[in-house]
């Protein structure tokens, strides 16, 4: 680059301190890491030429500055000659400001009870938040379901297409690759002692009790929970929670209820979609490896796979349904200052959520498993 | 309409036959605008006139329809992206919200820049952050806040220090002193009077307040109805004839605040 040269401060041999070039900001990162070296005889007076000095902007004025105070401390009183009229006025108003700055103050770190002390109080109250978020919405819930009037009826079938309907494409095909999945596993094993057949009752089985249940939770959490606590989070960011409030709209009613309801509706339809992708999937696996045709499979399904099955996985699906809505709603409004809380918090989201529909599945293996189910 | 300019002038900023369109309303028609360096040059006119988009335009954050915008002389729309990074360099841009970095304390929010383009110590970093700081008249403890923990005039001058760390040559404002009180708009006007006077700045606000237009600026183009309705100096342009000026000047608002100005001087 042409134009003027980097900012420079040298020592003669008559003791004179002579600044010269463009003191920049983009001219001054050789000077800075010299001035450290720049030696320092204690001379008690000295004098400065800053006749040299091209240009200066707010950042080379300060290091100048700066690197007297330096000398200053250690006893050499610099005068200043030959500087700029309007450099010497941006130097009166930098050194202005500076003189009234306290040095950056560091927080002290917490010591280790601290901060098991915070983080107890913090784990509790944000229980007993989380408990009140699903009380409050219990209370509206109960309130609007016996005023369907005040359901947002328009909201919830948006949420239902945007939540359940442009679900289907991804629901059904992870749901077909995982039926495929589990039939090449299971088809080795069976092939060995010349079970073929039993691949329908491993596939039935599996994907509609647990296997179809559980990837569309996930995926709806990953889609729509995330979205749910992104979408309320700004809305809390840019004050529209608080609008919603002083109009005199329950943000519950208007942000909450909708997607609720709409994923208890859309989630059962969604894993029936699951279902057939899944068995389809399986069928496919079943005909190719263990040569088992569709027909065969069909008559064996009928036979060895109860209704049972079905209908526990399908039940399942409201109660992740809720899962997921109140979680994805929750942190949402759990959002306080910018967009990193935003983000934070939609990450929270979809862990919580898909955390608590695997430990809720493991649940009802258990409970169901007492019940002889 | 142009008030004559010295010869003598450098144009900071030249736009050109610039034309926008957003879909097919038509935001801007050949708008045609000069700014000479070390003036302080305000963007008037209503809401929805096209103001911010204009100054979207010459910060290369949106392309015009048509027409060109020279920024130094240089085109911007045959700029490389190293060209037209060495370019935004010399320009702050304060955005009407602040645009702080939520997550980022105020120094660290000026020292963004600063760290990403030069390669200067920690320490020489903080320092320069706490001057420019200083230069904004923010208190030296808020540093170290949050800008959520920030009033919205505080806020402001947060962002104004942030738009001034590299030193730019010009400096752009969003409505500056829209949403604050009379005396913190003041005090905003002041700051801008003050780094334009102090730091030989090229100032390019939009604004619609007339205290502010009154004030600081030594010529104001008015945008209305796509074009560039008048150009000059208030007083040059409170004695334009054009009806849709006029009422900006002399509606009860406009009056107070340029009879206000008369007084001052």
């Amino acid at each position: 680059m042409n134009g003027p040269k980097d900012a420079d401060l040298r020592v003669e041999d008559d003791g004179t301190l002579r600044a010269s070039g463009a003191w920049k900001l983009e001219r001054l990162e050789a000077l800075e890491k010299r001035l450290s070296a720049l030696p320092r005889p204690g001379a008690p007076g000295r004098v400065l030429d800053a006749g040299g000095i091209e240009a200066m902007d707010t950042a080379g004025v300060w290091l100048l500055l700066r690197s007297l105070r330096q000398l200053e401390q250690d006893g050499t009183h610099v005068e200043i000659r030959g500087l700029r009229p309007e450099f010497a006025e941006i130097a009166r108003m930098v050194s202005a400001g500076r003189t009234g700055v306290a040095p950056g103050i560091a927080r002290p770190a917490p010591g280790w009870m601290e901060r098991i002390g915070r983080r107890t109080e913090n784990a509790l109250q944000g229980g007993f938040g989380a408990l009140s978020f699903i009380g409050e919405n219990t209370a509206v819930l109960l309130r609007s379901l016996a005023k369907p009037g005040r359901i947002r009826w328009r909201s919830f079938l948006s949420n239902l297409q945007t939540g359940g309907f442009h679900a289907l494409p991804i629901t059904g095909l992870l749901s077909f690759l995982m039926g495929i999945v589990i039939a090449y596993q299971a088809a080795e094993q069976l092939r060995a002692f010349g079970a073929n057949i039993f691949i329908v009752d491993l596939i039935g089985v599996s994907v509609l009790r647990e296997i179809a249940p559980l990837v569309t939770a996930i995926i709806v959490a990953g889609r729509s929970g995330s979205a749910y606590t992104a979408e309320i989070g700004t809305m809390k960011v840019t004050e529209e929670v608080d609008a919603l409030r002083t109009l005199g709209i329950s943000p519950s009613e208007t942000l909450v209820l909708p997607k609720l309801l709409a994923l208890v509706v859309a989630l059962p339809m969604l894993t029936v979609y699951a279902d057939l992708m899944g068995v389809f999937g399986g069928m496919i696996m079943a005909l190719t490896r263990l040569d088992v045709s569709f027909i065969e499979f069909a008559d064996r399904f009928r036979d060895a796979v109860a209704v049972k099955h079905y209908l526990i996985g399908i039940g399942k699906a409201p109660v992740f349904a809720v899962i997921i809505a109140l979680v994805g709603c929750y942190q949402g409004f759990q959002v306080r200052g910018g967009a990193d809380a935003v983000g934070r918090h939609s990450t929270i989201s979809v862990v919580q959520s898909i955390f608590f529909v695997i430990v809720t599945d493991a649940f009802f293996s258990v409970v169901l498993s007492w019940a002889g189910l | 309409m142009e008030s004559p300019a010295p010869a003598s002038r450098v144009p900071a900023i030249e736009v050109a036959r610039l034309s926008t369109r957003f879909g097919t309303s038509l935001v801007h028609e050949e708008v045609n605008l000069t700014v000479y360096r070390g003036e302080t040059f305000a963007l008037a006119g209503g809401n929805g006139s096209g103001k911010s988009t204009l100054l979207r335009e010459i910060i290369m954050l949106q392309r015009p329809a048509a027409g060109g915008i020279r920024l130094f002389g240089q085109d911007t729309a045959s700029l490389g992206d190293a060209e037209r990074d060495a370019l935004l360099r010399r320009c702050g841009v304060m955005f009407q919200y602040g645009a702080l970095f939520s997550s980022l304390t105020v120094a660290e929010n000026i020292s963004v820049p600063l760290r990403e383009h030069t390669r200067l110590g920690k320490d020489l970093v903080r320092e320069i952050a706490e001057i420019k700081i200083a230069l904004v008249d923010l208190p030296a403890e808020s540093a170290d806040k949050y800008p959520n923990e920030l009033s919205g005039g505080m806020r402001k001058r947060a962002a104004m220090a942030r738009a001034i760390a590299l030193d730019p040559e010009i400096l752009f404002l969003d409505e500056p002193s829209a949403g604050l009180d009379p005396v913190s708009a003041e005090g905003i006007d002041d700051l801008i009077l003050r780094l334009g006077k102090l730091l030989g700045l090229t100032v390019f606000m939009v604004t619609h307040d007339l205290d502010s237009l009154w004030r600081v600026t030594d010529r104001v183009a008015v945008l209305g109805n796509g074009r560039i309705l008048g150009i000059g100096t208030m007083e040059e342009l409170s004695r334009m004839e054009n009806p849709l000026i006029q009422p900006y000047f002399h509606g009860p608002r406009g009056r107070a605040a340029g009879e206000q100005t008369w007084k001052r001087k």
